[in-house]
């Protein structure tokens, strides 16, 4: 045993999140196929009921988005996994979830927009559509994962983010990543944390189902346990009915949003490299960051102390990571695949204190580390 | 400076050069190694073109595509046309004779192999096709090892196919023995 289970196995990005999924405890999924998104619903389609879980197949994206959100109230682990087009029509149901505070992931590997696009294709255009595809004032997390591995463990984390926080994470993934395959170590039980929604204590009699609790996340009851609320998209008081009062409104989605900006150390993820003496940052983020790595590297050999500023949490941005970087350094490069989305981020968050010079690709191509570099050595 | 090999496995979609890139990956990984598989193909299940890439290294990877090979497998005319030109100067070309009659001028060593050919004739199926150019490549670039490369072939095909991918495997281990000979 012991041995072969610690040994690398190969795997694509999609496959991986589907590991993680299951590391994580899913046990509902439902969805609608679409390239390059294809290979999770798939592997869940296979794997979801050998562990008791239940895998269906809906009509279309928005069907699948309302499945999943009513089987999270139903008390279930529930995911979906989509691309670009289908992100789209999802909007609508994961703006419901997160008024009404539901617990679940949506997965979207990003694929070449806008509309149909290039299907096969990466990009990281959805950026935005990640924090503001929906109407109205909303809590947003997104994960952006690097590699196939990290394709697992933020999976695992986006589940544990959605109970901890009562919202729904989006796992904002693209095609190079999902479909490249590198050897990865699948963790075993005790290496990795799972969490799970708090659950009312109180008798049903007594439950305000949006009363907010420790760290305004109300508990969460199952439908069927014998709590019995009301869920609605409307503006909702603490008993879960619509009063059609502003004051309620008022009240709501100031503690919506404060519920996840106010614990930003529990969701902030950003990795960096040489910045310790950097004079410039290359502020990269998925399969980009790759080339950026490489690129400072290279720099560095030339004499030029670049440094990578990752942000794996790509919402909430991490803005007092690049505040910091901004100080820092001479000069910010941002590259990403799509024609500057990050960009306005690191912008707005440098305030000034170092010029932000952009490197876009929309050709359907991985930016490559001698074009990050050109960049660098241009901007020096 | 570790040591990096990078290979393009280029041809037609459905001669199995994405299963075959899979399966040389997973070899790289059997040995310890680090190793990263990407592709390119169409929406077509078959015809068009396709391509799989795998890079493989002693050290982690972090620019996951492949740029310019040091090691190219042709199967059609079209991918040997259209890639030729991004191989290391210095690299290896192996192109499958039975689509590739001529090689173009190139710097490259060159190994002409009659892989569909000796799939057809000596087992009957066009359909390991992709294994015979697996153990020739292998054989004539060493980027992973025989006995990785069998395992790793026998833990991808389907249950039943085996043996008949054994002897493709032999057969294309073979193929480059002669050629290495030469």
């Amino acid at each position: 045993m012991g041995k072969n289970e610690m040994e690398a196995v190969l795997m694509s990005g999609n496959e991986a999140c589907v590991e993680g999924a299951l590391l994580a405890g899913i046990n509902f999924f439902a969805g609608y196929p679409i390239t390059p998104s294809t290979e999770i619903a798939e592997g869940l389609a296979r794997r979801l009921p050998r562990v008791g879980g239940k895998f269906i197949q809906m009509e279309d994206e928005i069907a699948s988005m309302a499945a999943v959100a009513g089987a999270a109230l139903a008390g279930a682990k529930a995911m979906t996994a989509t691309s670009g087009p289908g992100f789209s029509l999802k909007q609508e149901n994961i703006g419901f979830a997160a008024a009404t505070e539901i617990p679940c992931v949506v997965v979207n590997v990003q694929r070449f927009g806008p509309s149909t696009g290039l299907p096969t294709s990466p990009s990281q255009a959805d950026i935005m559509q990640a924090r503001w595809g929906t109407h109205g004032d909303h809590p947003a997390i997104a994960l952006m994962p690097a590699s196939v591995q990290e394709s697992l463990s933020l999976t695992i984390t986006a589940f544990n983010l959605a109970e901890e926080f009562r919202t729904p994470v989006i796992l904002l993934m693209d095609e190079i990543i999902g479909h490249m395959r590198e050897g990865i170590v699948i963790p075993q039980k005790g290496e990795y944390v799972i969490k799970n929604r708090t659950k009312p204590t109180v008798p049903p009699e007594d439950y305000l189902p949006y009363a907010a609790g420790p760290n305004e996340v109300p508990p969460m009851a199952n439908f069927g346990d014998g709590y019995r609320f009301h869920v609605t998209g409307l503006i909702h008081d603490e008993t879960g009915f619509p009063r059609g009062r502003g004051s309620d409104g008022d009240y709501l989605v100031r503690r919506l949003i404060n519920k996840v900006m106010s614990r930003l150390e529990e969701i902030l993820m950003v990795e960096e490299i040489g910045m310790e003496d950097a004079e410039l940052a290359v502020v990269a983020c998925g399969p980009v960051a790759r080339s950026a790595k490489k690129a400072i590297a290279m720099a560095r050999e030339l004499g030029i102390k670049a440094g990578l500023v990752r942000p794996i949490t790509i919402w909430p941005f991490p803005e007092d990571a690049i505040k910091v970087a901004a100080k820092k350094v001479d000069a910010i490069i941002v590259p990403e695949l799509n024609l500057g989305q990050m960009a306005l981020e690191v912008e707005r968050n440098a305030c000034g204190d170092a010029p932000v010079y952009r490197l876009n690709r929309v050709d359907a191509e991985l930016i490559t580390p001698d074009e990050i570099l050109a960049k660098i050595q241009e901007v020096k | 400076m570790s040591s990096q090999r990078e290979i393009r496995l280029s041809g037609f979609g459905g001669q199995g050069l994405i299963t075959a890139g899979i399966i040389l990956a997973d070899a790289a990984i059997k040995e310890g190694k680090h190793a990263v598989q990407t592709q390119s193909y169409g929406p077509e299940a078959r015809g068009g073109a396709s391509r799989a890439e795998v890079i493989i290294s002693d050290a982690a990877i972090d620019y996951p595509k492949v740029k310019e090979p040091d090691v190219l497998l042709a199967m059609s005319k079209e991918a040997c046309d259209k890639y030729l030109c991004e191989l290391q100067k210095d690299g290896i070309l192996i192109v499958d004779s039975y689509y590739v009659k001529e090689v173009p001028e190139t710097e490259a060593k060159v190994f002409s192999l009659p892989i569909t050919e000796l799939a057809r004739e000596e087992l009957g199926r066009v359909i390991v096709a992709n294994i015979v150019a697996l153990g020739a490549t292998v054989q004539v670039t060493g980027v992973v090892g025989k006995e990785a490369l069998e395992a790793a072939v026998l833990d991808r095909v389907p249950p039943g196919t085996e043996d008949l991918n054994r002897q493709a495997l032999a057969i294309g281990f073979q193929l480059g023995c002669e050629q290495l000979a030469k």
